[in-house]
């Protein structure tokens, strides 16, 4: 048991801090790809509700790819395709460089692609349950389309759309665990190397379990605090049996 | 020339003609460990759903501390801890004539996949079960019906309706975390695809991957339609 304070600890010998670094790095892979993740997605709603079959046809294909193939594999297509991309470009330029796309940024666009195509579908949801009414009583009022937007689906949207996104959130956070095959050095990076110097599995693994499990933990309580606040103003829908 | 080589050979893609074989083997893995994964998650998710309802307080604890855990984590994490960790107790195992399961990473996986998706699995039941309106099963009673009857004929076969979506969701997220074997070692689908790249260095290779796991997720898909509509082939209305 001594063993494994001292290998936790802080010190020069422990891992303590390295696995709050790499708990950091999950932190802000998640918190980054968030807002691309959710606004591209919500893109992709919009070219789902667009009367054009082109961004219709486009908006099925791109939900239909990157729902079914395996995140690893995105990861890796996207990590190395850039990678390459860049480099076959630098040749066609006539350029002489050598180019490497970093880890962050390649988890960060492929986890954020996946995430587009999840939070799509919940934000098509949201449309949905609003309702027709309140954007013909937006022009009626003579609201222009960017202000009805702003101020009347809008909000209406995101207290829709808040529990699905959520999920999202949630998945996201486990998802990111996959960054550290492309060398960033994340909670699950740290852990496999401490592993490898230590051969204490159980003990970093579990650390790492302990760290994801607090993620989710701190973020449900938050999102249940969330989605009370944006339910405030609504009539609590019957009492739990 | 093997079967398996022809997909290559016809599309004049040297690297899968080389490696189909591999891809093939690789793919046939990948089936296995979903469709026992998944199955056996299934068989363990009924009984885990009823004891997380009805079992007494302590049962119920340690239930629910089961789901969070394996439902708050990384499968990721999880299939290191059951390959790195439970694979390091080898003298153990040994003694307990478990070696060979523990060696090998296909069974790790197995194992690690069938404790995430029961987990999932019975929460989904959970949900199902509870959805059925409570009426049911008071209509039940009310006629003298057991227990049992009232649980296996009137709420289950509802229930097991209301699942059937997320459940087949649940099997297409299996399918894609299969992937994550090849991090174990396994030559699953996406291992055998790992190691073209490594020789070959051709991108392309992920892109053959990408269009077999696309049609697999699109098969069952499919299937999983026709299956639900016809299990629930009562409740159209008829014109």
């Amino acid at each position: 048991m001594a063993d494994w304070v001292a290998l936790l600890s802080f010190g020069p010998d422990g891992w303590g801090l390295a696995l709050l670094q790499g708990a950091w790095i999950t932190l802000s892979v998640a918190v980054v790809t968030l807002p691309f993740g959710l606004a591209l997605g919500l893109a992709v709603a919009l070219a789902f509700r667009s009367s054009s079959p082109f961004w219709r046809t486009a908006a099925t294909l791109y939900t239909t790819v990157f729902r079914g193939l395996p995140e690893l594999l995105t990861l890796y297509i996207i990590y190395f395709g850039i990678q390459l991309l860049v480099e076959h470009l630098i040749k066609l330029a006539g350029l002489q460089s050598q180019f490497s796309i970093s880890p962050f940024l390649a988890g960060v666009v492929a986890l954020g692609l996946v995430l587009a195509a999840f939070s799509a579908e919940v934000w098509l949801g949201a449309f949905n349950a609003l309702h027709k009414g309140q954007v013909e009583g937006a022009s009626a009022l003579g609201l222009g389309r960017f202000q009805t937007f702003r101020h009347i689906v809008w909000p209406q949207l995101l207290r829709a759309a808040l529990p699905g996104l959520g999920n999202n959130w949630m998945v996201l956070l486990k998802e990111t665990s996959l960054v550290s095959v492309i060398t960033l050095q994340d909670t699950m990076f740290i852990a496999t190397r401490a592993n490898v110097v230590t051969k204490e599995p159980f003990l970093f693994f579990g650390a790492a379990a302990c760290i994801y499990l607090f993620f989710s933990v701190v973020s449900s309580i938050g999102l249940w605090a969330l989605e009370r606040r944006s339910a405030r103003g609504f009539a609590p829908v019957g009492r739990q049996a | 020339m093997n079967w398996c080589s022809l997909p290559g050979y016809w599309i004049g893609f040297e690297v899968l003609e080389r490696y189909g074989c591999r891809l093939a083997d690789g793919f046939l893995i990948t089936l296995q460990l979903v469709g026992w994964s998944f199955c056996l998650g299934l068989l363990f998710s009924l009984p885990l759903a009823l004891m997380r309802l009805k079992a007494p307080l302590p049962v119920r604890a340690l239930l629910v501390g089961y789901m969070t855990v394996f439902r708050g984590t990384p499968l990721l994490v999880q299939l290191f801890l059951v390959y790195y960790g439970l694979g390091s107790l080898r003298p153990f195992w040994q003694e307990m004539n478990l070696w060979w399961f523990f060696r090998d990473p296909l069974y790790c996986c197995l194992f690690a996949f069938t404790l995430n998706t029961a987990a999932y699995q019975a929460e989904i039941m959970r949900g199902a079960l509870q959805a059925v309106p409570r009426g049911l099963s008071e209509a039940g009673r009310a006629l003298g019906l057991s227990k049992g009857v009232i649980l296996f004929r009137i709420e289950l076969p509802q229930a097991l309706m209301i699942a059937l979506r997320p459940l087949g969701n649940e099997l297409i997220i299996m399918v894609k975390a299969s992937a994550l074997g090849s991090l174990v070692t396994l030559y699953d689908l996406m291992g055998a695809t790992k190691f073209a790249f490594a020789r070959s260095f051709d991108l392309a290779i992920y892109l053959v991957a990408a269009v077999v796991y696309l049609a697999l997720v699109e098969a069952i898909r499919r299937l999983w339609a026709v299956g639900e509509r016809y299990l629930t082939r009562h409740l159209v209305a008829r014109a």
